[in-house]
């Protein structure tokens, strides 16, 4: 394992630990300063528990005002810092450096304001994505993007990540959502973008934020669009007796221009994984399942319907099962978005997160089987099938550490597939550590050092996230 | 999660099991969003995953405990949240009470601490200390404020004021169990301990219950304290034989007259009673036994529930807010049975937002960590008031004490709502309401 590398320490910053933290403890209150080795160690992962690193201290401010001084002086005094949500990172886009300081946000969760009639509601970073929408629920209203882990990830994270989810394919991801934020700059300055609104005058600034995984500035608070649920919503599960045909049908379906809410996948194995925790109702005699949400009036939903089902049917579909009932609506989407916990009771596994055509989605499914299996692994998938935003789950032992380096090794490979077929690296859980090194795959050496040209307009020294995103040593040159 | 212990730490059973717990932890961090002292206090350390995550290294290194991680821990309301939440189907409960037992081995608490809860675990199990204490709570009422300037006085100061919530209920003696004609079945009703001293009224409404559906209720006389006070304290081998001995006077009442179920009123006693098969599964003259005993072990609304119910007498329709206690809703996972008896009887239940969250109460939680025990209890009542109720209801006499110190609206237990529906008395607190 270990196969990631991180850049060595910077000596004189450890050294100089103890001054930092007495200075730490005169900008933060003291309730969020953590020091010591034992609570620290909390922090020294996210969801990819396969890498660790001890930060040099943890600071949990309440206020903007506290990032600003916080980053202000670690910016004078050459301190790396890595911000945190809620560390559910499957990229371990906040695992800390030891020469950093983790700036979490998990104390800034309050709502700031919440307005129906220009439909927005500002919030701090902290605020967990799913308890947006339980704020505004009351009054009929919703947050969008709904990533999986939405019960925890935080608006920030969310952010930093363009995170999507399930019912993305219709309402688009975070970057579709977001009017705007307030932000600090590494060397203190709070800056707002964006507005109340879609769009805003000047450069799109906002756009350049969203996606960049902590590594332009620390937002600490976010406006967002927020939409009116539809009259009812209802899921259907088609079952089907192959991968290609499940796959095919999902390609037909965007090819026929029709946009259901959601559009997910699941193969075999997920499908035994997630019945087995959620009791869905899960067709278990299937080798393919497609959970299609669609919304409207009765009469909206019973058109769009019987068009997928057609599609569906004609691709060999031999299980169509509508939901009956909101209890369970609510099983079935709860087994989708707890697939990757409800893996681990069955195997430790690595989520790879890349993006393809949705006519590439059969021939890119058999390939990923072929894959794993030459590396003499197994593999569950289960993800966004709308989007082409594909999450194979590649099952291992972790703590056979020769299985580690197979299941890196695969996932490798997977995502050169996805390059290979017309598409990408990332789909929404970004690139953080886990596909640093493989951004020359997607990107050449002039798009990658426009890039960090442009990351270095905003932290030239880069002291932000410092070890993700960019192949460390192209930034030597870069 | 990779797990990283040695062969020789592994042979051990409780470091095997919580091995095994450790590797279904993917720390997708999804139990931090329903944890309550992450919601409050928004620091890793104080939520499921970051407590795992200390624990994890304290048992793979076989280190002492540290002063911070038992901050942490204590901070843990063993309310069980987490466990709901997690689709990984990590035990928490287990992982949390091994390494509560490993911080009693290898740490020595400061000296006021270690009063404090050598006094909870020498008096709360034993009705007769119990009255005493309390008769001294109540003398000390006036100079409470005194003691919060001692070491550890505050967690004192919170035990006396806590106490005065205690008064409105009538101290009675231990019930004698109850026979009926051509019984339909035979049941042991937990007398429990706390219970016996401030809230008799709750086990004599289920007693009415239980003997008007035909149900014979004994309640063995040498019975004691389920253990679960003492297991949270970190006092494992007392839990233990408290266990034991709790199995083998009812294991005699199955072998005399069998029993059908042992009812449970208090669901905080109801979670380790169904839990003593695990604890004792290493204990081969206890192992099968034990298994039998919490294979038998039903809240009482759980085995109204699987009755023929008689229809209720009263005119109903008052607007109920239901408090799930955490130990039934997580630690039991007994969710709609007592919702749906009180619907059945015609009472208006209304749901209470965050109804996942604690009230605070857990146990001795209310005692030794005040500070969020009052700001949960505030953020309960807020949002029990939310849905405007006329009575609370819940099954857990902690909460009944917890939320009662924090609202003026009544709070009763759900069998003495039923038991006066179908023609018992009105519960005390309901007196002047519905009278
Ligand atoms: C089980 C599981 C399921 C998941 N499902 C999905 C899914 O369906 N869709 C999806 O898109 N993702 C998914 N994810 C990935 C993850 O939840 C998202 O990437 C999420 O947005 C991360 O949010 P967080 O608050 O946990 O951020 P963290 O993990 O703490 O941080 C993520 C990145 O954002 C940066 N960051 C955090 N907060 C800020 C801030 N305020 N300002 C600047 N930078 C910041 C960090 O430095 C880091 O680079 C899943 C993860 C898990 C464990
Ligand atoms: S939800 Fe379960 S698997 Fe996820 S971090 Fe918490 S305990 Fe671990
Ligand atoms: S038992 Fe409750 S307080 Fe303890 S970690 Fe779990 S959710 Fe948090």
């Amino acid at each position: 394992m270990s196969k990631i590398r991180f850049t060595e320490p910077n000596r004189e910053i450890l050294a100089r630990r103890d001054s930092i933290i007495n200075d730490l403890t005169r900008l933060v209150d003291p309730a969020g300063l953590i020091t010591s080795a034992d609570e620290c160690r909390a922090y020294e992962t996210d969801a990819l528990t396969a890498y660790r690193k001890m930060p040099l201290a943890v600071v949990l401010p309440k206020t903007t005002e506290e990032v600003s001084a916080v980053l202000k002086y670690c910016h004078d005094t050459g301190v790396k810092v890595v911000p945190r949500g809620a560390g559910t990172s499957l990229a371990g886009g906040a695992i800390p450096s030891e020469d950093a300081v983790v700036l979490g946000l998990s104390k800034m969760n309050r709502v700031l304001a919440v307005n129906y009639d220009d439909r927005f509601i500002r919030v701090e970073a902290g605020v967990t994505n799913l308890s947006v929408t339980a704020v505004v629920a009351e009054n009929g209203f919703f947050y969008g993007p709904d990533p999986s882990s939405q019960l925890a990830c935080t608006i920030g994270g969310n952010i930093a990540n363009n995170s999507g989810g399930a019912h993305c394919l219709k309402y688009g991801v975070t970057t579709n959502n977001l009017l705007g934020v307030r932000m600090v700059l590494i060397d203190g300055s709070i800056i707002d973008l964006g507005g109340d609104y879609l769009d805003s005058a000047g450069l799109d600034l906002l756009g350049l934020v969203v996606g960049s995984e902590g590594q332009l500035g620390i937002v600490t608070e976010a406006t967002l669009r927020i939409l009116k649920s539809a009259e009812g919503a209802r899921p259907v599960l088609f079952g089907f007796p192959s991968c290609e045909g499940a796959g095919k049908a999902v390609a037909d379906v965007i090819a026929a221009g029709i946009i259901p809410v959601a559009i997910e996948y699941m193969d075999k194995a997920a499908i035994e994984i997630c019945e087995a925790f959620a009791k869905a109702g899960y067709p278990l005699d299937v080798e393919a399942l497609l959970i299609v949400e669609v919304e409207g009036s009765d009469a909206e939903m019973d058109a769009t319907l019987a068009d997928i089902t057609a599609i569906a049917r004609a691709n060999g579909a031999t299980t169509v099962r509508e939901s009956r009932s909101a209890i369970e609506t609510a099983a079935i989407w709860k087994g989708r978005k707890s697939a990757f916990g409800a893996t681990g009771r069955v195997a430790d596994y690595l989520c790879m997160d890349g993006t393809v055509p949705t006519g590439k989605l059969s021939y890119v499914l058999a390939e990923i089987s072929k894959i794993v299996q030459r590396h003499g692994l197994r593999v569950a998938n289960v993800f966004h099938a709308g989007d082409g935003n594909i999450h194979p789950l590649i099952l291992y032992n972790a703590n056979d550490p020769s299985q580690q380096s197979k299941a890196e090794a695969a996932g490798d490979d997977i995502l050169r597939l996805c390059v290979e077929v017309g598409g990408c690296l990332t789909g929404e859980h970004g690139v953080g550590i886990e596909k640093r090194d493989l951004m020359g795959c997607q990107f050449d050496d002039a798009d990658l050092a426009q890039q960090i040209r442009v990351r270095a307009a905003f932290d030239p020294r880069w002291l932000l996230n410092t070890d993700k995103v960019f192949p460390l040593d192209f930034r030597c040159q870069g | 999660m990779q797990t990283n212990f040695s062969l020789t730490a592994l042979a051990d059973a409780h470091v095997s099991e919580s091995e095994k717990i450790l590797r279904a932890c993917v720390h997708c961090g999804f139990c931090t969003a329903t944890c309550p002292t992450y919601l409050l206090l928004g620091d890793e350390a104080d939520s499921p995953r970051g407590r795992i995550y200390l624990i994890k290294d304290m048992l793979e290194e076989e280190k002492p405990a540290t002063p911070q991680v038992v901050e942490h821990i204590d901070r843990c309301l063993t309310c069980l949240s987490c466990m709901t939440t997690c689709p990984s189907g990590v035990h928490y409960m287990h992982l949390v009470d091994h390494a509560r037992a490993h911080i009693a081995r290898t740490y020595t608490r400061p000296l006021p601490d270690r009063l404090l809860r050598g006094m909870l675990a020498k008096v709360l199990p034993f009705p007769g200390r119990l009255r005493l204490a309390l008769r001294v709570a109540t003398v000390s009422r006036p100079i409470r404020k005194w003691f919060a300037n001692l070491p550890g006085g505050t967690q004192l100061a919170a035990m006396i004021e806590l106490s005065s919530s205690f008064k409105r209920r009538r101290p009675t003696r231990r019930l004698p169990g109850a026979t009926v004609d051509r019984p339909r079945g035979r049941v042991a009703l937990l007398s429990g301990c706390a219970q016996q001293v401030l809230g008799q009224n709750i086990n004599e409404a289920a007693i009415r219950l239980l003997t008007r559906h035909g149900i014979e209720v004994v309640q063995p006389i040498d019975e004691g304290c389920c253990g679960a006070l003492v297991q949270h304290l970190g006092y494992e081998s007392r839990a233990l034989d408290a266990a034991r001995h709790n199995v083998d006077v009812w294991t005699r009442e199955i072998e005399n007259g069998g029993l059908d179920a042992i009812v449970v009123t208090t669901s905080g006693c109801g979670t380790v009673i169904k839990d003593y098969g695990f604890l004792l599964r290493n204990d081969n003259a206890y192992a099968q036994k034990a298994a039998r005993i919490s294979a038998l072990a039903r809240d009482i609304t759980e085995f109204l529930h699987e009755l023929p119910l008689q229809d209720g007498v009263r005119t109903t329709g008052q607007v109920v807010a239901y408090h799930s206690a955490c130990s039934m809703q997580h630690g039991q996972q007994v969710r709609d049975q007592p919702k749906s008896l009180l619907r059945r009887m015609g009472f208006v239940v209304r749901e209470v937002p965050e109804g996942h969250i604690c009230c605070g109460s857990a146990g001795t939680y209310n005692v030794l960590q005040p500070e969020i025990a009052n700001r949960l209890r505030a953020r309960k009542v807020t949002n029990i008031e939310k849905v405007k109720p006329q009575i609370i209801a819940s099954g857990n006499l902690g909460c009944i004490t917890q939320i009662g110190a924090g609202t003026g609206i009544p709070v009763v237990h759900t069998v003495e709502l039923v038991d006066w529906a179908m023609g018992g008395p009105l519960p005390d607190v309901l007196g002047r309401r519905l009278g």
